[in-house]
């Protein structure tokens, strides 16, 4: 289920921008520069099909060199393939372009992603928290924030 | 010449139409809808910051809370994709799959009744509730017979399902999913050709396909735009792929048109069960992987092996390899995606849940503008949202 021809005609059109390629239990994720996701995004829509978005998120990498990734999983409907692409996201000042305008798809996950990781999307259409209230403080899905809650003691069993 | 100004109500969250803690805030022109901006989040849980505290075992009964009217897809899915991740997909036994898929088909129609019953309800045609709830009490005790519990099942595992089925249930799913097309002939018997029902739902609610495929929708609402997508047939798990089934695909893409599809794809379901319930076939329910499954109680009580994988599978769980993959399936409500990271703990690192009512709930204000203020109470409905998943 591999979808190979793509990847290697992304590579062909972006060869700067492709950054790694990794295939793991069948499943292909490639690597791309963060300043170039819009046009690669246009890219893999137009010509190689991938017409939906299914999922995309952030993970927090805390301690690594670049902090973030945005995870963008894609599908194409014509030929039932599946492609990851990932764009590494450095800790100071976190933001990627939006890809709404080419999934709209992508206007409530981008949300997510801005209010439960701080990854904030340049160009958004709508760009508030969006499972949060809005008057919170921090990103939970940080892997610095403490899954208890900011300024409470860790849950330590039942006492009695 | 009269002034009139738009007017903005606000809709939910403590609304019996909206199928939860949904909040809409409505700026309307008379009774026709300028503009909806959906609110959520008054249910979120945290599942996927809480999953990454968690053994991989651990995180399965947060799923069930998910799509609490289909728990047993939100399993499967999670299952899955952790099997993925551990290289074990083609060690499940046969019988593990043919219950899987029994499980999986039965929680499609049991999802899909409360579907029926709480749309005809928002529409106002008490009577069908009343008749999808008494099957769906059916199904619901057949969970109760398999898991023990009525909707938080727990029941899928990492390398099979928890227990064998219960004797006597086989006969027992079998009398009830005889039954079913004659049920569904009755639903529609009620509806189908009922004018109010028309007047409600034909020419409500449409979207075309490209702008389905452009919003993310997917499962039902997508195959009734006149798309051809099943992810049983696409990217069959389980052996989906030896079933005989079909895929109802319509190209309305109205609320009628949902609603046909689905009780089509009731009938399916019920085509499905009756083939899994034929292959079912004595033998082991958990893969041979004694580091990750549970080994079964007369082992951990007589063998210093079995107490002694059951002691570390309990309190440390399983080491899984450094990776990443997504897998996503046909839950009943469209595509239900699991995205797991894992960095070589028995934790996952980052579990990112696509949840196929976020993403349908995300055409409803496209939907609903320039149409009247009941017209959303129907494309609520038929968008068959579950805010248990989409606020996870």
């Amino acid at each position: 289920m591999c979808d190979q021809a793509s990847v290697e005609k992304l590579k062909a059109k972006f060869s700067s921008a492709v950054l790694d390629v990794v295939e793991f239990r069948g499943e292909l994720t490639v690597t791309v520069e963060k300043s170039r996701i819009v046009e690669i995004s246009t890219f893999l829509r137009d010509t190689c099909g991938y017409n939906f978005l299914c999922d995309l998120c952030g993970v927090d990498y805390l301690g690594q060199e670049t902090r973030f990734m945005v995870v963008y999983n894609l599908y194409n409907i014509t030929t039932k393939k599946r492609l990851r692409v990932k764009v590494p996201v450095e800790e100071q000042n976190p933001c990627v372009d939006t890809v709404s305008g080419v999934w709209s798809t992508a206007n409530w996950p981008e949300r997510e992603c801005w209010d439960l990781m701080g990854i904030s999307f340049n160009n958004h259409p709508d760009l508030r928290r969006i499972l949060m209230a809005a008057e919170w403080e921090g990103h939970p899905l940080r892997k610095d924030y403490p899954v208890q809650g900011p300024d409470r003691e860790p849950y330590q069993g039942r006492l009695s | 010449m009269a002034l009139t100004e738009n007017m903005t109500i606000n809709m939910g969250p403590q609304h019996p139409s909206t199928h939860g803690v949904l909040q809409l805030i409505l700026e309307l022109d008379g009774e026709v809808v300028q503009k909806a901006t959906p609110h959520i989040g008054f249910l979120h849980r945290g599942t996927e910051k809480l999953s990454e505290h968690r053994t991989y075992n651990q995180v399965i009964p947060l799923t069930d809370r998910l799509d609490y009217l289909a728990p047993m897809s939100n399993n499967l899915g999670y299952v899955l994709a952790v099997e993925k991740l551990l290289g074990i997909t083609d060690k499940i036994p046969e019988r593990a799959n043919v219950i899987r898929v029994l499980m999986a088909e039965l929680t499609r129609l049991k999802s899909h009744l409360v579907w029926l019953a709480t749309h005809a309800l928002d529409i106002g045609a008490m009577t069908v509730f009343l008749y999808a709830f008494r099957e769906r009490e059916a199904i619901t005790d057949i969970y109760e017979k398999v898991s023990g519990a009525r909707m938080t099942s727990n029941y899928i595992r990492i390398g099979g399902v928890t227990e064998d089925l219960p004797e006597g249930l086989e006969q027992e799913i079998r009398d009830f999913v005889v039954t079913m097309p004659d049920h569904i002939d009755e639903y529609e018997g009620l509806l189908t050709g009922n004018k109010i029902w028309q007047k409600r739902t034909i020419g409500v609610g449409v979207i075309s396909a490209e702008d389905a495929i452009d919003i993310g929708l997917s499962g039902p609402a997508l195959r009734c735009s006149g798309v051809d997508w099943d992810l049983r047939r696409d990217a069959p798990y389980c052996g989906y792929e030896t079933y005989d089934f079909d895929v109802p695909v319509r190209t309305e893409g109205d609320t009628f048109a949902r609603y046909k599809a689905r009780l089509d794809e009731m009938r399916q379901s019920s085509r499905i069960i009756n083939q899994a319930l034929d292959r079912l076939k004595p033998g082991p329910v958990t893969a041979d992987c004694p580091k990750i499954c549970l080994p079964p109680k007369k082992d951990v009580v007589n063998t210093i092996e079995g107490l002694i994988h059951h002691f570390k599978i309990i309190t440390e769980g399983f080491d899984v390899e450094k990776g990443e993959v997504y897998v996503g399936i046909e839950a009943p409500k469209g595509e239900l995606g699991y995205y797991i990271v894992s960095d070589g703990s028995p934790m996952p690192y980052r579990m990112k849940i696509r949840p196929p009512s976020f993403v349908n709930l995300q055409a409803l204000p496209q939907m609903v503008e320039g149409r009247l203020l009941a017209d959303v109470i129907a494309i609520i409905g038929t968008l068959d949202i579950v805010l248990g998943e989409i606020d996870r």
